[in-house]
Order: C-alpha cells, then structure tokens, then sequence
C-alpha cells in the first residue's frame, strides 16, 4: 500500500509535470524536499534524547508501570496481546496522554517507544503486529484536548474567541478516535476471516 | 479554558520532577540512566531520516508539478455534492499527507475568511482534531524497522475521513453557517 502510494505520487508528478512544463519547479522540489526531511530529522534529535532519557528513569524506577496500571482496564481491551505489566502499557500510556495537551514534540519519542515494546512483543518481525496497528491508529486520529497551535494562529488572525473552537475540537477528536479503533477491529476481523492472523 | 491552558504548561516540568524524585527515591543512578536513555534518541533520530526524505520528495514533487492541484480541482464538485464547502477541500485532503502543509492552507483559510467565520472555524477544527497520518506512519514504523504496514494505512485515511465529516457536522451545528 505504501509502496504503491509513494510510486504513485512520484510517477504521476513527474509526467504531469512533463506534459504541463513544470520540470524546473519538480527539480527544485526534489531537493528541498530531501532537505526538509534531514532538517526534521535532526530537529527531532533534542526532544528525542532529552525525553528518552527521562523515560529509561522512569521506566528504571517502575514509575512507568505503576502509571499504566490506572488505566489498565481500558488499555487490555484495546491491546489483549500486550501482558499488563509489559512496559510497552507504559509507553502507550504516556504517549497518549502527552498527545491529548498537544504536546507533539513529547508524544513522538514515546510512541516510538511504544511501537519498540511492540516489535519486541511480536518476535521483532519486520511486520506490523495487531497491537501496532492500533496504536498507529490511536496516533493518527490524534486524541487532542488542547490543540496549542491552532488557537495561537488564530490569535495572530484577531480572532473574537481564539479558544472557542476547543469543544468542538474534543467532539471531533472523539468521534475519529472511536471511528478509528471500530475501523481497526473491522480489518483485523477481516484479517483474521482470511486467515492472515 | 483557562485551567486546561495552564495544565499544559506546568505538565511537562510536573512530570520532568516527579520522574527525577521517584529514581532518587528507588535508588536509581539517575544521571547515567537519563544519559544512557538518551544515547537512543540519537541514533533513533538518524535512523528516520531516509523513511522521511523519501516521503517528503514524494510529496513535494507532487505537488510542485501541479497535480495535485489538478487532483483538487478534480474533485471538488465532486465533494461539494455531500455538502464539503470547496474552500476546505484542499486542506481535508493535505491534512492526512503534510502536516506543515495542511498548517499553511489552514493559515491562509484563516487570513481569507477570518479565524470567527464557518470556514475559519472549520478550518481550525480540522486542522486539530486530526493527525498527520503519513507523518505518524513514516516515523513510528520507519523508527523501528517495519517494512510492512499492514492495515495501518488504510485505517488511519478511514479514520480521516470520519473526522472531515464529523468537524462539518459539529461545527454547522454548534456555531451554525
């Protein structure tokens, strides 16, 4: 799936570009873009090493598996392939809750965290366990209750009530984290009928 | 509002202090294990850069050349049929693909129509109750070496997609049009 998107995007812009004489521009984008992803990268250096950090202490000290136990209950129905006191409970948890205030930039180190319990968890295959699966979809339909950078746009844009949108934000937010975690339990059940899990 | 506001600046420094007392208090070597912790974050970092560079000249490309205006504009009459305003079509369809992208055409819908009409509301309700669903996919998979995604892709556009359909609904709802 991915390898065909990715493909497709490139193939599909090359030739219209050939067609419409934007070639220059996609050269341009070529090696921005490349750059741009170097330039992230190394962007997410800091926040990787100072967090990760923080968490091997917290993960030493049990303090990461005394957190998840509060939320145990919710957490082994959504992951049943993940033993209770597995760190990787922790790693979700944290992850989770650090998405919910916005912070992007603490929840990234700590899902990939996660997603390396996982990989553990599953024999460290290079395939994507069911358990990865739904914490990628937890991630992706992005459980916000403080969206930090949306209201400071609409603050620069002299909006009447920058934080106004915060309710609906969190209904919205609901609606998609549930669609997500019914639509992965639907393809896992497909999985399953075909005999690929 | 204020109360939430002020729960996100103090969580991170509460959480940096609670972590940092309770490995003095289990007799943790603290400094050594944050040093040891954080040696991974370096190479983990490293180790993203060719899954991201790849995705990002995809997207550029794509978009550079102008097809996925043409794409846009392709579909547009198409969407605004099931009630999608045009002016937010770009933006539900860049959100799920860049997520600096998506923060740009919120940006301008915002400068456009002012952040306190139906689309600048819309448009900030989308931008935030969504993720950038490549990003997430590129990093965490690519992160730890997954080659094979599975469903994970499609899961997370399904999900998307609720999430375009829920943002018009609720807004339309609550501030009206």
């Amino acid at each position: 799936m991915v390898n065909i998107i990715w493909v497709t995007m490139l193939v599909v812009g090359i030739v219209y570009a050939a067609c419409n004489g934007t070639m220059d521009k996609v050269n341009q984008a070529v090696f921005n873009s490349a750059e741009e992803g170097v330039t992230l990268c190394l962007g997410l250096i800091s926040i990787l090493v100072f967090w990760l950090g923080m968490m091997k202490i917290a993960e030493k000290s049990g303090l990461l598996t005394k957190f998840s136990s509060l939320f145990r209950p919710i957490l082994s129905k959504l992951f049943p392939e993940v033993p209770t006191k597995h760190p990787a409970m922790g790693y979700i948890v944290s992850n989770t809750i650090a998405n919910m205030f916005g912070l992007g930039n603490a929840a990234t180190p700590l899902g990939i965290k996660a997603m390396e319990q996982l990989k553990k968890l599953n024999g460290n295959k290079n395939v994507a366990s069911r358990s990865m699966i739904t914490f990628l979809a937890l991630n992706t339909s992005g459980l916000t209750l403080v969206p930090t950078t949306v209201i400071a746009f609409r603050m620069k844009y002299h909006s009447a009530a920058p934080t106004e949108i915060v309710g609906v934000t969190i209904l919205v937010t609901i609606c998609t984290t549930t669609a997500a975690i019914l639509i992965d339990r639907f393809f896992y059940h497909r999985r399953k009928r075909k005999g690929r899990e | 509002m204020a109360i939430i506001t002020a729960l996100s600046i103090w969580i991170i420094p509460i959480l940096i202090g609670t972590i940092l007392v309770y490995g003095t208090y289990k007799r943790i070597p603290t400094y050594e294990t944050f040093v040891d912790g954080g040696k991974e974050g370096f190479s983990m970092a490293i180790s993203i850069i060719p899954y991201l560079v790849g995705m990002l000249v995809a997207i550029g490309v794509f978009r550079a050349s102008g097809a996925m205006d043409m794409v846009l504009n392709t579909i547009k009459p198409f969407l605004s049929i099931f009630g999608v305003p045009s002016e937010i079509v770009p933006l539900a369809i860049i959100r799920p693909i860049s997520g600096t992208g998506a923060l740009g055409i919120m940006s301008d819908l915002l400068k456009q129509y002012t952040p306190d009409s139906f689309i600048g509301r819309l448009a900030s309700t989308l931008q935030s109750s969504t993720d950038t669903t490549f990003y997430v996919l590129t990093v965490y998979f690519g992160a730890v070496g997954i080659h094979k995604t599975g469903d994970a892709l499609k899961v997370g556009l399904l999900a998307d997609c609720v999430g375009v359909i829920s943002s018009i609904i609720f807004v339309s709802l609550i501030f009206g049009r």
